[in-house]
C-alpha cells in the first residue's frame, strides 16, 4: 500500500476509471495539459490522451451542458467546476437538468454524472471560492452528494461515485487535500456511497460530522477524553442520502449529540439530521440535540475567516453543554 | 478606425426559394426532392397545421394541458427536421413538439406531455431526441455535448436544437455555440426567430440586426432563411447537416417566422402586444399557402388531395387522444421509483407512505 494525500488518492481514482471504463471522460477548466489548479488530474491527459482527459471553454453552465449531452451518447463524464463557489453558473443544467434526467425521461434515460469540486475554509482564498455550499445540492432530489474527509475514503468514494448511474456531487474540501497522508491501497476498491462510517468509537456523547469537520471532531474527542468525556464520531461521507440508521444506532448508543457542520447555520445539513433524530429517537435523547455551525454571514473574508470557521474549541465547547444539560 | 458593426448585416441576406406566390426565385437553389418528397412536406404541413388547431380546441375544453400554439412556424420546424436521418437527436424546446412526432413521438405521448404524464417523456427506443426543454437556452449547451459524444463515437450523425429569438440572449445560446465551435462538433443550433418573446418584440432582445449574425462571435457558420418557406429552411438544414457530419463544424440557423396565436394556451393575449396589420402582413408569408401555390403550379396537388390528409389527422388525433385517455393514471409512486436506479431509504420508506394512500 502507498501513503497518499487525498489529492493523490483522487487522481489514483480518475486514473483508475479512466483506465477501468472506456467510457469515462475527464474534463474541464484547466484539466488537461496543467493537470488542474490543484494538480488532481496531473498526467491524466498524457497518460489517456486529449479524447479522454481535455480542457472546455471557460464557462461553467456550458460545462455542465456538456456533461449531461455526453451521457445521452452513452459517456460517464466526470467534469470538474474548478471552485465550487462558482456552482451558481451551472446550477440549472445540475438541479434543473442532470438530477431530473430519470425522472423526466420516465427511468429511459439516465445522467450518470460525477462532478468533482475543490470547496472549503481555512485556505485564504479570494470571495466564492470556499463556501460550503452543500446544503444546495442536498435539497435538490436526484443527486447524491458526497464529502470525503481523508484520502482512503476519497478514492474509494471517487470510484464509487463515478460508477454510480445517477448524478453525484464530489466535494473535495480544499484543507483536507494535502493536510495529512494514508494508507490507500493501489487496487480499485469502492466505498459504498450513503453509508456513514464510525470513526472513532464512544460511549457519552455523539459527534456527527462530515469534511473537515471530522478532523474537528476527532480533536474535540481527544480533548474530551481528558477530561473523561468518551465521544463517538460519525463520519457521514454522503450528506445525500443520509444514513439515518448509523446516526440513529449511535444516537441510541449514547443520548447525546452534537452536530457539526462547515456551512453557515440556517437550513443546512446538521438540521436535517436533528430533525431526522428527533422523529426516530427522541425518547432516548437526554439532552437537546445542538449544533455547531458558522455563523449565518455570507463566508467570511479572509481575515475572520478563522474565527469564523467552527474549530475544534466550538465542539468542545457544545459538548459541555449536552454533557452538563 | 473601422467600426464593428459596419456591413454585418449584409452577410446575413435572408435565403428564400419560394416567394410569397409560390414563385421560385432561387432556381439553383432548388433541393433534388421528388414530387413524392414534395408532397409529403406539405402533408407533414397541413397536418401538422390541423393538429395545431385541434390542440387548441382541446386544450379549450379542458381535455389538454400544457401547450404552445404552432400555427405560422410549420416551415421552420418541419422543413428543418425534414432533413434530418433518424439517427440525428433532436433537443427541442417546448413549442417544438412536432418535430418530435415526425421523429417518431407517438402522437398519444405528445397529449400525454401536454398533460403532464411522465409516458409523455419516455421516447420510443430508436427516437433520438430528449423531451421538451422549459428552460430557454438548457438546450443548446446541452446540444454541443450531444454533439461532441457523437464525435467521440465517430457517428455520421448531427445533434439539432431548437430556440427562439428571446433564447437568443441566454448566455447558455452562446456557450452552447461556442463550445460546439470550439470542439467542431456536429451541431445545428436552430433560431426560430417568430419575432416576440411572449410580448417581448426582437427589437428589444438585441442591438444587432439579425440573429444570424451571432455565429460570427462564435466563429460558426450562420445563416438567415425565410422561415415561412419550407425548401429554404430544409435546404438550409440539408446543407449544415451536411457541413456538420463532413467534420466542417456547427451551423447557426436563423429563420424568420411568426406564431399566429397566443405564446401558450394558458393566458396569453397577442392583442397586448402585436397589431392586427403585423398579423396580416405575416399571415400573407404563410408557409402553406405559398407552398400549396408551388404544388398546384407543378401539377401535384389538389384540394381533394389536402381534404384527404386533414381527415387523416383529424382521424389519427381523435385515435390518439382516446390512447391518452386509456393510459394509466400516474402515480406518485411512479415517480418516486423514477427518482434513482436504486432508491436509498428515506425514499424507500415515502414509497411505503405513498403506495398505501395510493391503495385506499
Amino acid at each position: 500500500m502507498a501513503q497518499m494525500t487525498m489529492i493523490q488518492a483522487i487522481t489514483d481514482a480518475l486514473r483508475t476509471e479512466l483506465k477501468n471504463d472506456e467510457n469515462v471522460l475527464v474534463f474541464g477548466e484547466d484539466v488537461g495539459q496543467n493537470g488542474g489548479v490543484f494538480r488532481a488530474t496531473e498526467g491524466l491527459q498524457a497518460e489517456f490522451g486529449e479524447d479522454r482527459v481535455f480542457d472546455t471553454p471557460l464557462a461553467e453552465s456550458g460545462i455542465g451542458g456538456l456533461a449531461i449531452g455526453l451521457s445521452t451518447q452513452g459517456f460517464r463524464p466526470v467534469p470538474e467546476i474548478q471552485f465550487f463557489g462558482f456552482v451558481y453558473e451551472v446550477m440549472d443544467s445540475i438541479s434543473g437538468q442532470m438530477a431530473r434526467m430519470r425522472y423526466r425521461s420516465g427511468n429511459t434515460m439516465h445522467a450518470p454524472v460525477t462532478i468533482r469540486s475543490p470547496f472549503g475554509g481555512g485556505v485564504h482564498t479570494p470571495e466564492m471560492h470556499a463556501d460550503s455550499l452543500e446544503g444546495l445540492m442536498a435539497q435538490q432530489p436526484g443527486l447524491k452528494v458526497v464529502i470525503p474527509s481523508n484520502p482512503y475514503d476519497a478514492k474509494g468514494l471517487l470510484i464509487s461515485s463515478i460508477r454510480d448511474n445517477d448524478p453525484v456531487i464530489f466535494l473535495e474540501h480544499m484543507k483536507l487535500y494535502r493536510s495529512f497522508r494514508d494508507e490507500v491501497p493501489e487496487e480499485a476498491y469502492e466505498v459504498e456511497l450513503g453509508k456513514a462510517k464510525v470513526a472513532r468509537e464512544g460511549n457519552d456523547v455523539t459527534l456527527i460530522a462530515y469534511g473537515a469537520m471530522v478532523q474537528a471532531s476527532v480533536k474535540a474527542a481527544e480533548e474530551l477524553e481528558k477530561d473523561g468525556v468518551s465521544a463517538e464520531v460519525v463520519d457521514l461521507r454522503t450528506i445525500s442520502p443520509l444514513d439515518i440508521d448509523t446516526i440513529v444506532e449511535s444516537v441510541k448508543k449514547t443520548g447525546r449529540v452534537v452536530v457539526v457542520q462547515e456551512a453557515q447555520r440556517q437550513a443546512g445539513i446538521a438540521s436535517q439530521i436533528v430533525a431526522e433524530i428527533q422523529e426516530r429517537a427522541i425518547l432516548h435523547l437526554e439532552a437537546p440535540v445542538l449544533r455547531v455551525a458558522a455563523p449565518d454571514t455570507v463566508y467570511a473574508f479572509t481575515q475572520a475567516e478563522e474565527v469564523w470557521l467552527p474549530n475544534h474549541n466550538d465542539i468542545v465547547e457544545k459538548v459541555n453543554d449536552v454533557i452538563n444539560f | 478606425m473601422k467600426r464593428t458593426t459596419e456591413k454585418i448585416a449584409e452577410q446575413f441576406e435572408t435565403f428564400q426559394i419560394l416567394d410569397e406566390e409560390g414563385k421560385i426565385v432561387n432556381e439553383e437553389a432548388m433541393p433534388e426532392l421528388s414530387d413524392d418528397e414534395l408532397k409529403e412536406l406539405m402533408t407533414r404541413m397541413v397536418y401538422t397545421r390541423i393538429l395545431d388547431q385541434r390542440s387548441i380546441a382541446l386544450n379549450r375544453q379542458g381535455r389538454l394541458g400544457f401547450y404552445a400554439p404552432t400555427a405560422g412556424q410549420e416551415a421552420s420546424q418541419l422543413g428543418s427536421q425534414y432533413a434530418l436521418e433518424q439517427d440525428d437527436f433532436i433537443l427541442p424546446g417546448y413549442r417544438d413538439v412536432p418535430q418530435l412526432i415526425w421523429h417518431g413521438l407517438p402522437l398519444y405521448k405528445a397529449f400525454l406531455f401536454s398533460r403532464g404524464h411522465y409516458i409523455g417523456n419516455q421516447m420510443p427506443e430508436g427516437v433520438n431526441a430528449l423531451s421538451p426543454q422549459i428552460i430557454i437556452g438548457a438546450q443548446y449547451v446541452q446540444t454541443a455535448g450531444v454533439a461532441l459524444g457523437m464525435q467521440k463515437r465517430n457517428k455520421k450523425s448531427v445533434a439539432i436544437t431548437y430556440t427562439g429569438d428571446g433564447g437568443t440572449s441566454q448566455g447558455d445560446f452562446y456557450e452552447g455555440m461556442n463550445f460546439a465551435g470550439a470542439f467542431n462538433s456536429p451541431a445545428i443550433f436552430v433560431v426560430q426567430n417568430n419575432q416576440f418573446a411572449i410580448s417581448t418584440p426582437v427589437e428589444k432582445q438585441t442591438a444587432a440586426d439579425t440573429l444570424a449574425q451571432k455565429a460570427v462571435a462564435a466563429g460558426i457558420e450562420g445563416i438567415q432563411v425565410d422561415g415561412m418557406d419550407v425548401l429554404a429552411v430544409y435546404v438550409a438544414t440539408k446543407e449544415a447537416r451536411e457541413r456538420a457530419v463532413n467534420g466542417e463544424g456547427p451551423t447557426l440557423i436563423e429563420a424568420l417566422t411568426y406564431r399566429y396565436g397566443p405564446h401558450t394556451m394558458a393566458g396569453d393575449d397577442p392583442t397586448r402586444y402585436r397589431s392586427e396589420d403585423l398579423d396580416n402582413e405575416w399571415e400573407r408569408k404563410d408557409p402553406l399557402v405559398r407552398f400549396r401555390k408551388f404544388l398546384e403550379e407543378k401539377g401535384i396537388w389538389s384540394e381533394d388531395q389536402e381534404n384527404e390528409v386533414i381527415e387523416k389527422a383529424k382521424e389519427e388525433i381523435k385515435n390518439a387522444v382516446k390512447e391518452a385517455d386509456n393510459t394509466p393514471k400516474q402515480k406518485v409512486t411512479d415517480l418516486i421509483g423514477n427518482m434513482y436506479e436504486t432508491l436509498p431509504s428515506h425514499l424507500e420508506e415515502q414509497m411505503e407512505e405513498y403506495k398505501a394512500k395510493e391503495s385506499k
